[in-house]
């Protein structure tokens, strides 16, 4: 694997092994600029191991124009971002870290209109890879619109 | 296909058609701000956005060969990341590995200045169903 990243490290001028602070961090530079500037995520929650972020609906992110259903390129961008603090929530410092891979199912389409939690959780760090999954849903998460599961790598030191 | 085809996330996000390969049409997307994820490199969700709409669009016009008109309805979608996109063009093309009357099996890649390269694969599940 190379040094590829898909995951905004939250401030580019944060050292690697920077006291993480994810709300303040999540509210802050992450997403105010680039592509989840563009998608208008914003912080929702967070707790040791888990972390949400959430997706305001709007009709530039329609996937298909027919029903106002989001397209899933906003929702895995979501994910990647939500289970990517859910590492740091764990690690307690930032880890620069590239996404390896992520699987999304599909359980229902997105309700036009509303907005979209997407919860990371982080079930297993070890040095250099951590294990995440997580699931998106509008109101109630016991009834999610999406399943992922993938893993991150870290690619400047470690994370135990 | 032409670019008004595409949906409004891909049009809002800069996605076009370059051309038609063997009756796949290739995507790209200009690099800008919209797509950008840790400074200087693409965002994964950009380029799976990106290989999801190649998807999509590959299945449409095999879809048209056949002369059916089917609504498509994403099951879930795999995406490896291999190497950090930069700010520049990045391309991707669908390729439609099974078709059948419910379900399609469709592979992407992406890529940038270098196709022998590519900085990401996906592969799409896609249910089929008779639009009415």
């Amino acid at each position: 694997m190379s040094d590829a990243s898909s995951t905004p490290s939250p401030d580019p001028a944060l050292p690697p092994g920077f006291v993480f602070d994810p709300a303040r961090l999540a509210k802050g530079m992450m997403t105010r600029n680039g592509h989840s500037g563009w998608l208008g995520l914003d912080y929702h929650a967070h707790g040791e191991g888990w972390f949400e972020l959430e997706l305001p609906w709007r009709e530039e992110l329609v996937g298909v124009a027919e029903t106002g259903v989001l397209a899933s390129g906003p929702i895995i961008s979501l994910m990647d971002n939500a289970t990517s603090m859910s590492v740091w929530t764990l690690t307690g410092k930032f880890v620069p870290h590239a996404t390896l891979d992520l699987r999304v199912d599909y359980m229902r389409a997105a309700v036009p209109g509303k907005t979209v939690i997407g919860r990371g959780e982080c079930y297993k760090l070890t040095r250099t890879i951590s294990f995440i999954r997580g699931i998106a849903y509008d109101e109630d998460p016991s009834d999610p619109i999406a399943h992922v599961v993938g893993s991150f790598m870290a690619t400047h030191g470690t994370y135990l | 296909m032409n670019d008004a085809n595409l949906p409004p996330y891909a049009q809002a996000l800069g996605i076009a058609i370059d051309h038609d390969e063997d009756g796949n049409p290739v995507l790209y997307a200009d690099f800008s701000d919209r797509v950008l994820g840790r400074p200087g490199f693409l965002h994964g969700g950009a380029m799976s956005g990106l290989m999801e709409m190649a998807c999509m669009a590959a299945l449409r016009a095999e879809m048209e060969r056949r002369g059916e008109t089917m609504r498509l309805k994403p099951v879930n979608v795999q995406v490896e990341f291999m190497r950090g996109g930069t700010e520049q063009r990045t391309f991707a093309m669908g390729t439609v590995t099974r078709a059948g009357r419910r379900v399609a099996l469709v592979n992407a890649a992406c890529w940038q200045d270098d196709r022998a390269k590519p900085i990401a694969l996906a592969q799409m599940k896609i249910l089929l169903s008779p639009a009415e």
